[in-house]
């Protein structure tokens, strides 16, 4: 049976079919594409999440119901919609991003980037009313302002921001139709990530080797998640 | 000579932060001539079906390409309806793919050109031990697919478009069923999945010999139809071809390299790492390529008659 009980999996680790440089080259592929794409969305999310947080305006509650809508958009059809965008006949085929990084980051950025601005929405707009006024009262600019209300809601953000990177590297409908799961015939990674390469081990009924790859995507994010949190830890201590 | 649109991507792409994979090809974008130079440095993207790429002979035939021309394949595995449909919209260069006849509606619709015969191996109906159709032994694929209905044995089909679906529905046109009910399953996967969701319900489906064989040693599943390659009917048969996508319709389409790579890959070197590609020992695809009998038949759509040359 393909399946077998967990802890007969272990034994098998030992000889996976794994090539020199394939699976830290797909790590560093996931590494890249979600990264860079999670530091796009941060770029654009905490500004406009500051901007949302700090201002009143008419149909501010519709903006915020987009973006609540935009957290649970299905990825695939983030993917078909780059995809149409980037092939030969979409509007931006001249640039040749089909099968490529770069169009996997864009995919990633669409879909990190509503989770992220959310969250810090809601962050900035739990950062307590005294502390505003009493930066105003300081006689704070309104950049000031945004500062100190920022300092106060960093936890927040880097919860959103680890919950825009767990969104991005976990994903895999967008970027296999975007990046087109390739690597090189040496067995590097172009535009493979862990999840593609998870999803290609299991059409071919390899389960072992998923399950190992997935172990190693598990940990990634586990790692990612545990430097952030201790990062934001140091900051709290006196 | 307008500037070539990879090489000016890449050469943006060089100034931002995208631009990874383009360095090395920076030097070389000056001549765009004939010879193999010219070619050096691009890189060719080949869409093509998940059973050349999941038993692992694209990537034991190609380093020998890469280093001859110095370029880099982009495999990318679709299965051959999406293949085509790539190929149709210009984001691929060249296109392998197993189903003769969505391959010659690619001819004639303009999109390809220059279709050679590549390889073949063939198709096998397998099923559980139990084989509760009885069909085990039979000697045609028709009658089988037939027993299969009247018993309303559970049949996994691939039912995505692939070149293994597209031959499983000529076989039950064949075989004069249409096929449907509860029995008929449609997982919309590739082979390999399609194996393993036919091994769980210990159903039959139909399968190419390679992927079966890469797959074998995982499932409970047993050949019960034998294709052409040990002496079933020919009808089994799965013939690959290789097409470039015309030029005249992308210009964007990578074609010299496309036809360096259909070149090399029917050239006898390349025809017998095919042939001596093998796995758990047996050999999965036969060359076609290269023959003292050649078949004209395959630079034409098949069926194509013009009145006045038909002999």
């Amino acid at each position: 049976m393909p399946i077998e009980p967990a802890a007969q999996l272990l034994p098998a680790v030992v000889d996976l079919p794994f090539r020199e440089g394939y699976v830290s080259s797909i790590i560093y592929v996931s590494l890249y594409v979600s990264l860079a794409a999670v530091a796009l969305s941060t770029a654009f999310s905490v500004p406009v999440a500051i901007l949302l947080g700090l201002a009143d305006f008419p149909g501010k509650q519709f903006v915020k119901s987009v973006i609540n809508t935009g957290m649970g958009f299905p990825s695939v059809v983030v993917g078909l919609v780059v995809l149409f965008a980037v092939s030969n006949q979409g509007p931006l085929g001249s640039l040749e991003l089909i099968f490529t990084k770069e169009a996997m980051i864009m995919s990633q950025f669409v879909l990190a980037t509503p989770p992220i601005t959310a969250i810090s929405l809601a962050a900035i707009a739990g950062v307590d009313e005294p502390v505003r006024d009493a930066a105003h009262a300081l006689g704070g600019t309104r950049f000031d302002v945004a500062l100190v209300v920022l300092k106060e809601a960093r936890y927040g953000i880097a919860t959103a921001i680890l919950a825009g990177f767990g969104r991005a590297i976990s994903e895999v409908g967008s970027v296999l139709i975007v990046g087109g799961n390739i690597t090189s015939a040496s067995g590097i990674s172009k535009t493979r990530t862990l999840t593609t390469a998870i999803q290609l081990e299991a059409r071919q009924g390899q389960y072992e080797t998923a399950m190992v790859l997935g172990a190693v995507l598990v940990t990634l994010v586990l790692t990612v998640n545990a430097v952030v949190v201790r990062f934001g830890d140091r900051g709290v201590k006196p | 000579m307008a500037i070539h649109r990879r090489k000016f991507i890449t050469a943006v792409g060089a100034a931002t932060i995208a631009s990874t994979a383009g360095c090395a090809q920076l030097g070389n974008n000056s001549n765009s001539g004939e010879e193999t130079a010219a070619v050096a440095g691009e890189t060719l993207t080949l869409t093509t079906t998940t059973s050349t790429y999941d038993t692992g002979l694209l990537d034991a035939i190609h380093p020998d390409f890469e280093e001859m021309y110095g370029v880099s394949v982009d495999a990318v595995a679709q299965g051959t309806g999406a293949a085509l449909e790539s190929a149709r919209n210009g984001d691929s260069d060249v296109v392998m793919v197993h189903a003769r006849g969505l391959e010659d509606e690619f001819m004639r619709n303009g999109y390809g050109v220059n279709r050679r015969d590549l390889m073949f191996n063939d198709f096998v109906i397998v099923g559980p031990e139990s084989d509760p159709a009885g069909i085990g032994g039979m000697g045609s694929a028709t009658e089988a697919l037939t027993a299969i209905a009247e018993a309303e044995a559970t049949f996994v089909s691939r039912g995505d478009n692939s070149g293994t679906h597209t031959k499983e529905l000529n076989l039950w046109e064949a075989a004069g069923t249409e096929p449907g009910g509860d029995w008929y399953q449609e997982t919309g996967t590739g082979m390999g999945e399609a194996l393993n969701v036919a091994n769980q319900q210990g159903a039959y489906t139909l399968s190419d010999r390679g992927t079966f064989i890469s797959q074998r040693s995982e499932i409970d599943l047993t050949i019960l139809v034998q294709g052409p390659i040990e002496g079933g009917p020919e009808i089994l048969s799965n013939p690959y071809g290789i097409l470039a996508v015309n030029p005249g319709v992308h210009e964007n389409a990578n074609y010299d390299l496309a036809m360096a790579y259909i070149g090399w890959i029917t050239s006898p070197g390349a025809q017998d790492a095919i042939s001596n590609y093998e796995m758990n020992g047996e050999q999965l695809f036969f060359p076609e390529a290269v023959s003292e009998d050649p078949d004209f038949q395959q630079y034409v759509p098949e069926g194509w008659s013009s009145s006045s040359s038909d002999a």
